[in-house]
């Protein structure tokens, strides 16, 4: 077998062709190495697509008092200071500059009246702060940053005649190991989907950039690739992941028809003003304003709809609040029986703006809607709920150059990394995370290679990697991977979903190695040639892997804080919030380890007013007032 | 509520395949994706089919459903009758890898053969200033999520194999427009280049392109039809430039 693999040797290989993928890939270009791209589906089709909103970037454009300080005091507010505070100060203050660079390559977002970037309104900013393009932000993002390997090929291909010298993608490759030689990255290991031919890659480093794990949940936003590929590599290869427990519940799913139940509704609807209302009618999110955020949020219609006309003199209206909160609000109406239908909650933006507005600003929304539900949004109502959007956990890593923790020559950027958005993500911050942290992985990784060098793989690792492959063809009548996803898919939803107990944990830890010993002996029919049953197998090896990961988190975490809800826990303890969840794997299963957070310096401490602090932590805290 | 589809899906390879006859369950508010992916988990494990998002913003879907190119995820099942059946065949135009799945880096190679967006050399990040009206024309065109149903379904290529070599297809016109209406692109020759390097004379505007998108793009009348009109105005004269064409492809030329 091992003679007819494909070979390459590349300076850098990033996995995952996302936006933080490909601009890690653009960075190692340009400081003059070779990388591979490798990519699960077609170039340009990466989830990244789906955003919707916009890309958080304090440039100021609408509302000149904003500035880095705010963002980053906002990312840390929406993460219930649980963030990385460096990976939150470096996303704050190179955001605008990435996304600057974007339109240099092209992209073309929407103005404003003084023909700058206009920015939008979004849960959890102060100021109007995304970039956006209508609600189709995320395409403009990857098609710009593909347009731009493009571009970077074409020189080369004028300089070389050949355009693949220096960046080439290998769209359609699922990669099964990180390889790794004397202790530190040798390269990846995969095989074409196409066609089941394995490939070996030796690089000395490699990005990993894969994204999110929401396949693990059964309602979800995310698509086929959203496996935890990248959680589970990192894992294996022997690098940590962090408070795998917090995962975001996006508030806004449709729910109806079926069929495109968790497919998500773009927060731009409500920062466009559409309220929530239950199946009363009433405007239900004045009920669920927490304490920490009275300052923030309007607790009246009036006050809230004058908001939109006057955003110096009102609070926002509570539809705005960060996505966990409008999530945990949705559900419990839901579970009071004030539901509709269909088990949602109704959204209606119908009522404050035009249809020609609606369909100018949202125009996605409005063909998604139309086309999947039969609803025309710009006369009715959608039914929406919540829907699993996104994991903040992910590979522990250093904030200034993405090293993932632990395994040299290893570096992970995107959704994939852990640590930026604390324990929940704002809305537009994901689509400018990508851009900052895929480049820091890039600079970080051409720093890497440029002092290590060349990392040769041995025979024997190529043997063993080549032996997993090839299993899942020697057994007949075991288990059918479609199954044993489905099962674990309900074992998640039902028992890690919003809303969490001891009991509900234990069982679901049970549940899954039940279902991870079951799936060493799963079995597949047909050849190698594009054989989706053959590709489930992997994914679903690295979705255990995940799904262990965040219940074991969850199971230690006793309190309730951002995308972690315990029922037997409820409300933020300022104590669990100087502890990270550590996972780490040694080849059975997957261990946790506390780990104190990083201390906020002095400098950005006093950013913050000290009453705002003082709801999140600690009194010794307060008084020892930063790290310095 | 659910009822019983009986659907003909084609599976093969490159060398050899035919229509299969299944029947499956369905229900209603389902799209056609939906119940290919229940075939997969229930009767043929291995039916190779191209999806991702699911919602109809990646574009990795498409297929030709009772003939005509469609993306499986944004086509519901109530569109067929109870009785109807339900054939799905992959792309014509592209070569078949396995079942729906083809081999699209057709366009790939075109999109590398399209010069790239060049900003100004004087305007540096953050500088730039754009009217909303000026950049709505190009951002129609950058809707496209490159599904390639309009490459799949226009017949200069369908047909017509030996055309694909000098001929970019839909796609990259509306690629050309965008960039040519960019208001800060400085590459000024891109339509004469959509007409002398990417064949744009051979499309005879029967819109079949803009039928088939589901970005909705109108592809002939707010690009094709611009670059032709401003082509020939700045360089052709039109009569002698049909007399080309046709004997170009007679191979006379």
């Amino acid at each position: 077998m091992t003679q007819n693999i494909e070979r390459h040797k590349y300076d850098i290989v990033v996995i995952g062709a996302g936006g933080a993928g490909l601009r890690a890939a653009v960075e190692a270009r340009e400081a003059g190495l070779t990388v591979a791209i490798v990519c699960k589906s077609l170039f340009g089709k990466a989830h990244t697509v789906m955003a919707e909103g916009g890309a958080a970037a304090s440039m100021g454009n609408v509302n000149e008092k904003d500035n880095w300080m705010v963002h980053f005091r906002d990312t840390m507010r929406g993460g219930k200071f649980l963030n990385h505070y460096r990976m939150a100060e470096l996303h704050a203050k190179e955001a605008p500059d990435r996304i600057w660079e974007l339109e240099t390559w092209g992209a073309l977002f929407d103005r404003t009246k003084e023909g700058k970037i206009s920015q939008r309104n979004f849960g959890g900013h102060e100021y109007p702060r995304l970039a956006h393009v209508g609600d189709r932000t995320g395409l403009e993002l990857i098609r710009t940053m593909q347009q731009r390997i493009v571009a970077l090929q074409q020189i080369d291909g004028r300089e070389t005649g050949n355009p693949e010298t220096n960046i080439r993608v290998f769209a359609e490759v699922t990669i099964t190991e990180i390889l790794k030689e004397n202790g530190r990255v040798a390269g990846a290991y995969g095989y074409r989907r196409e066609n089941g031919v394995e490939v070996l890659f030796e690089a000395p480093a490699v990005v990993i950039a894969t994204g999110g794990v929401g396949k693990t949940f059964k309602i979800t936003s995310n698509s086929w690739e959203g496996t935890g590929d990248g959680h589970a590599l990192a894992l294996k290869a022997g690098a940590n992941l962090v408070d795998m427990e917090f995962l975001q519940f996006h508030p806004t799913g449709m729910v109806w028809p079926l069929s495109v139940k968790g497919i998500l509704v773009t927060e731009s609807v409500r920062g466009e003003g559409g309220i929530l209302t239950n199946s009363l009618g009433e405007r239900f999110m004045f009920k669920y304003i927490p304490d920490v955020f009275k300052n923030q949020y309007a607790d009246n219609v009036e006050e809230a709809d004058r908001w939109y006309i006057d955003q110096d003199n009102n609070r926002r209206p509570p539809e705005l609040l960060p996505r966990d909160e409008v999530a945990r609000a949705i559900n419990s109406e839901v579970k009071a029986g004030r539901g509709t239908e269909h088990g949602g909650v109704f959204l209606d933006v119908s009522k404050r703006l035009s249809a020609e507005i609606i369909k100018k600003r949202l125009p996605s929304m409005w063909h998604q809607f139309y086309e999947l539900a039969g609803v025309d949004i710009t006369k009715e109502a959608m039914e929406v709920g919540p829907t699993c959007h996104y994991v903040m956990g992910g590979v522990e890593v250093n904030p200034d150059t993405a090293a993932a923790v632990g395994v040299d020559g290893l570096y992970a950027a995107g959704e994939v990394a852990g640590g930026m958005h604390g324990s929940n993500r704002l809305g537009g911050n994901s689509l400018t995370d990508l851009l900052v942290f895929g480049r820091r992985a890039g600079m970080g990784a051409v720093e890497y290679v440029k002092s290590h060098g060349a990392n040769p793989v041995t025979d024997s690792t190529i043997e063993k990697a080549t032996t997993r492959i090839a299993a899942p063809f020697t057994r007949t009548g075991g288990e059918n991977a479609y199954s044993l996803h489905q099962e674990l898919q309900e074992i998640t939803h039902n028992l890690v979903g919003i809303i969490r107990t001891k009991a509900e944990l234990t069982e679901a830890i049970e549940k899954i190695a039940d279902i991870r010993k079951r799936s060493a002996n799963i079995s597949v029919t047909g050849d190698r040639m594009f054989n989706p049953g053959f590709h489930l197998a992997f994914d679903l090896d690295n979705m255990l892997l995940v799904a262990e990961s965040t219940a074991k988190s969850a199971l230690l975490r006793e309190e309730s804080r951002g995308g972690h809800t315990r029922d037997d826990f409820p409300g933020m303890n300022p104590t669990w919030r100087q502890v990270n969840h550590i996972s780490s794997f040694d080849g059975t299963k997957v261990e946790i380890k506390a780990q104190p957070l990083p201390v906020l310096p002095k400098e950005l401490f006093d950013l913050f007013d000290i009453h705002e602090l003082e709801k999140y932590m600690t009194p010794q805290e307060i008084a020892k007032g930063g790290s310095n | 509520m659910a009822r019983t589809l009986k659907l003909r899906i084609w599976r093969g390879n490159d060398e050899d395949g035919a229509l299969q006859d299944v029947t499956v369950e369905g229900n209603n508010g389902e799209v056609v994706l939906d119940i290919i992916h229940r075939v997969q988990a229930t009767q043929m494990g291995d039916l190779a089919v191209r999806w991702n998002c699911k919602a109809g913003k990646c574009g990795s879907c498409s297929m030709e459903i009772n003939g005509k190119p469609r993306l499986a995820c944004m086509t519901q099942i109530s569109a067929y009758g109870e009785d109807e059946v339900i054939t799905i065949t992959p792309l014509r135009a592209f070569p078949v890898i396995k079942d729906l799945v083809t081999d699209v880096s057709f366009n790939y190679k075109k999109a590398l053969e399209v010069r790239a967006y060049e900003h100004p050399v004087d305007l540096k990040p953050g500088e730039a200033r754009m009217e909303q009206v000026d950049v709505e024309r190009s951002q129609e065109f950058r809707k496209c999520i490159e599904c390639f149903l309009c490459q799949d379904t226009c017949h200069v290529i369908r047909d017509h194999e030996e055309n694909k070599k000098s001929f970019a297809g839909p796609r990259f016109f509306i690629r050309i427009a965008e960039l040519d209406m960019h208001p800060l692109d400085t590459l000024r020759n891109r339509k004469q280049t959509a007409q002398s390097e990417h064949g744009l004379g051979m499309c005879n505007i029967t819109k079949c392109c803009t039928e088939v998108c589901p970005e909705h793009i109108r592809i002939t009348d707010n690009a094709i039809i611009p670059m032709k009109e401003r082509v020939v105005d700045v360089k052709y004269d039109p009569l002698r430039w049909l007399g080309s064409v046709i004997r170009k492809r007679d191979g006379i030329l």
